[in-house]
């Protein structure tokens, strides 16, 4: 990076089935959140990113960077929305991050968002299959949870990962949303209850699944030589990364990793300096049960295909010495607006490396990961992020 | 999907599994490519027809449909390593879910796969079927 950035202000709504919020309800609540956060009024702000999926398919409302810099009263600054299915929002603090690193800003706001509960359910899946390949996977009436099921048949096919094994990630994030007051899920669940959900996509069942929810998050960045202006915790961005692979899940040589996550995790480890061992907590992208499993495996937590028996020792928990693993509660249970989660996850991370995460703080936290991933692994975000005092 | 230019377009795609070959490297892709993603500007591509046999490489059992495919759940999707080397995406047709497992031989089949509403586009396609002994 030509210079380094920190992050400075972070905020978030509560996530989940918000009826009495609009889309931008959302976004101005998770904006003046981050702003207040920052010690800012709003004029500091030079320019923002906002991560969006699919408001045309979810509120029949496209150009979203108008209408947000418009209910946020930020014009008449740049605001520019990213897409890249559910990487959106991490995409989006990718640009605000770019964007001060290379000298064109100072000030700038990510922020992601998403209002999914205005359509039915049957809308709310023919719109998330639209991060596939409309024309050679959803023509044949395959649905997201399905491709993620099909990843996970081949991956128990090929390393005997189990059922159960499936269900541990789901029971982790369920514990840690306990300690989390925005998650959308605030209570505990069993191996037995996951299980024994109805089925969505086999081997897939309702509790493998991320939930639909409505949510926005925000995040300010500036110089880090400018940060002490604003906060008395910065957050130094040391490492932005990002990565493409396939649309389509049949046009890889294997579908068990996601080729974008190990490219992605490569490139960061190496602008960081560090290695995979050295991350102290990290979110990443559990859209679904085995979307865990395959990321701990993917950014070199574990060997592949050994991640369920890592469950087992408990090395991704909340108080593991190794790495805490969504400590939020995840996609799973915190809740997944799909184009907010990318920044959500720089909320958590920011929370937990200035110590701020309340009953799940990871103790002596100093590096933390995020890892986004858009559709079946078309496209992948990952930052590292160090406590910078 | 929606429009008839759109469908009409991959009709010879989907009626008879026409993908393409890259002339440089031999590579043979299906659904077709423009560009080799291997040799890039190197490559030249021709079309190939494919045989549409094949083993099912993974596969899943929809429950919660699309809209558009309520009817049809719950219904068999997999994805098909074809005996020309290529993997495509397609539903299994003419099955009960239990027959089916990695490595399950099929072949392709003509069938209706959804529509548009009432008064729109009919979409047909190749799907796969499992292969029966006696047959």
């Amino acid at each position: 990076m030509k210079r380094d950035v920190a992050i400075v202000g972070v905020g978030m709504t509560k996530f989940g089935e918000l009826w009495d919020k609009s889309f931008d309800d959302l976004f101005v609540e998770a904006g003046l959140e981050a702003l207040e956060d920052a010690g800012m009024s709003g004029d500091e702000i030079e320019a923002m990113f906002v991560g969006n999926m699919s408001a045309g398919r979810f509120i029949d409302q496209e150009h979203v960077a108008s209408l947000i810099a418009d209910r946020s009263g930020m014009n008449p600054i740049p605001c520019t929305r990213v897409e890249a299915a559910c990487a959106s929002g991490g995409l989006a603090v990718r640009q605000a991050i770019m964007a001060v690193a290379s000298g064109m800003y100072d000030v700038v706001l990510a922020g992601g968002v998403e209002k999914m509960t205005d359509v039915t359910t049957e809308e709310a899946t023919a719109t998330l299959a639209t991060a596939a390949d409309q024309e050679w996977e959803a023509f044949h009436g395959v649905t997201f949870p399905a491709l993620y099921a099909m990843i996970a048949r081949r991956h128990m096919h090929e390393y005997g990962t189990t059922r159960e094994h499936l269900a541990l990630p789901p029971v982790k994030n369920h514990r840690n949303a306990t300690k989390n007051p925005k998650a959308q899920f605030q209570f505990e669940i069993t191996v037995e209850q996951v299980i024994e959900s109805p089925l969505v996509a086999d081997p897939l069942r309702l509790l493998d699944c991320s939930p639909v929810s409505d949510g926005a998050a925000a995040v300010i960045v500036c110089p880090l030589e400018m940060a002490k202006e604003f906060t008395d915790t910065p957050i130094v961005v040391r490492a932005t990364a990002q990565a493409s692979d396939s649309l389509a899940l049949h046009d890889r040589e294997d579908i068990t990793t996601l080729r974008a996550t190990v490219e992605a995790a490569r490139s960061a480890y190496k602008q960081a300096g560090i290695e995979p061992e050295d991350v102290d907590v990290a979110e990443v992208h559990d859209c679904f049960s085995i979307a865990e499993l395959i990321a701990v495996e993917d950014l070199g937590f574990v060997e592949k295909g050994e991640a369920g028996e890592a469950y087992y020792e408990g090395m991704f928990e909340i108080d593991s010495d190794y790495v805490a693993v969504n400590p939020s509660g995840g996609l799973k249970a915190k809740g997944h607006p799909v184009g907010a989660s990318g920044v959500a996850q720089v909320v958590e991370i920011v929370e937990q490396l200035r110590g701020e995460a309340g009953k799940r703080q990871v103790d002596g936290a100093e590096i933390g990961l995020t890892h986004n991933v858009g559709g079946s692994g078309g496209t992948v975000v990952v930052h590292i992020f160090e406590r910078g005092d | 999907m929606s429009g008839v230019p759109r469908f009409w377009r991959s009709i010879d795609n989907r009626y008879r599994l026409v993908g393409t070959r890259c002339k440089n490297c031999g590579e043979i892709y299906f659904p077709p490519r423009v560009v080799c993603p291997k040799c890039r500007r190197k490559g030249e591509m021709e079309e190939v027809e494919l045989s549409g046999r094949g083993e099912i490489y993974t596969y899943s059992v929809v429950r919660v449909p699309p809209e558009g495919f309520e009817e049809k759940a719950p219904y068999v999707v997999a994805i098909v390593k074809l005996e020309e080397g290529p993997l495509v995406t397609g539903m299994i047709v003419d099955c009960d879910p239990g027959e089916i497992d990695i490595g399950t031989p099929v072949e392709a089949v003509f069938r209706r796969v959804s529509e548009d509403g009432e008064d729109g586009v009919i979409y047909y396609s190749l799907e796969f079927r499992p292969v029966r002994d006696e047959e």
